[in-house]
């Protein structure tokens, strides 16, 4: 019943924002690593954790798509 | 004499047992559920001053601090998720590149030198395996010989064999390599130089593979 939902005020979702942010920096930053540690690997002729890398990082970035879903829906919650 | 500033938005009165709405029912004041300007839309200055106290600039053109945080952190977060999409696609690109040298077939065979025209301590540059990966040949004995391409792990400058010093050089950033192995000594490569594999058919002396090497 959306007439009962009770939106977040401006504070709590700029607190929100910061615990989203912070999560998506470390994924982001593991995703970098990863990045690095696959193109040195692919350059020294290792291709067994191409692949396995790829599937971390495609995790991370849906895990990150689903926080932005989750933050445009917090921008448009009806007040 | 003026009343301590006091942040606005701080109206809402929270405390259950406070003067006049002892109990938990029918003891809140009237005003407690009346219509008030909505919090989220009040423009606050950085001092929680009134904005009739506020200089004359900022009453012009006010600036709405906490709606300028939360603006610039969501944008914050949409830049790293692209980021995030970015690196996602660089895995990928990896992926498809490895797929692409998994499937362009063996290395050539190629005959660089004959053993006769090289003396030990003398190099011999070639291309392999293609027109465009120089490479280098090194005697190291009469019956040793090391070949390596000769792009720098660090950033692709050509090294320079220096045998007599037992060392291959990269003049770019200083690096340097061990002659008999490859492997980096000193300055920033990290990773070995590519070892060619030779053959030796006769006098002559043939590549036949690259080895990429991690350590």
């Amino acid at each position: 019943m959306p007439g009962l939902r009770r939106p977040f005020t401006r504070d709590q979702r700029t607190t929100v924002i910061y615990g989203m942010l912070s999560f998506v920096l470390i994924l982001v930053i593991l995703q970098l690593w990863l990045l690095t540690a696959t193109m040195n690997a692919y350059l020294g002729g290792d291709d067994s954790v191409i692949w396995p890398a790829a599937g971390a990082s495609l995790a991370c970035l849906l895990l990150n798509l689903g926080l932005l879903v989750y933050l445009r829906r917090l921008d448009h919650v009806p007040r | 004499m003026r009343e301590p500033h006091r942040d606005p938005r701080a109206r809402l009165d929270v405390q259950i047992d406070s003067p006049g709405r002892e109990g938990l029912a029918g003891t809140a004041p009237a005003e407690l559920y009346a219509r008030r300007a909505d919090t989220d839309q009040m423009s606050i200055a950085p001092d929680f001053r009134p904005a009739d106290v506020q200089p004359a600039w900022r009453q012009d053109f006010p600036i709405d601090w906490p709606q300028d945080r939360y603006v610039e952190r969501r944008d914050f977060m949409k830049f790293l998720v692209l980021m995030s999409g970015a690196f996602t696609g660089g895995q990928f690109w990896i992926a498809g590149q490895n797929w692409w040298r998994s499937h362009r077939g063996l290395d050539p065979v190629r005959r660089v030198a004959s053993i006769d025209a090289i003396a030990v301590g003398q190099t011999v540059d070639f291309r392999y395996p293609g027109q465009h990966d120089p490479c280098v040949l090194v005697r190291l004995s009469d019956s040793e010989f090391v070949a390596y391409s000769q792009k720098c792990t660090h950033l692709s400058c050509a090294v320079i064999p220096r045998p007599e010093q037992g060392v291959l050089h990269c003049p770019c950033h200083d690096g340097y390599f061990d002659l008999r192995s490859g492997r980096p000594t000193a300055g920033p490569p990290r990773r070995p130089l590519a070892r060619i594999v030779l053959e030796f058919r006769g006098r002559e002396i043939f590549a036949t593979g690259v080895e990429w090497r991690t350590t």
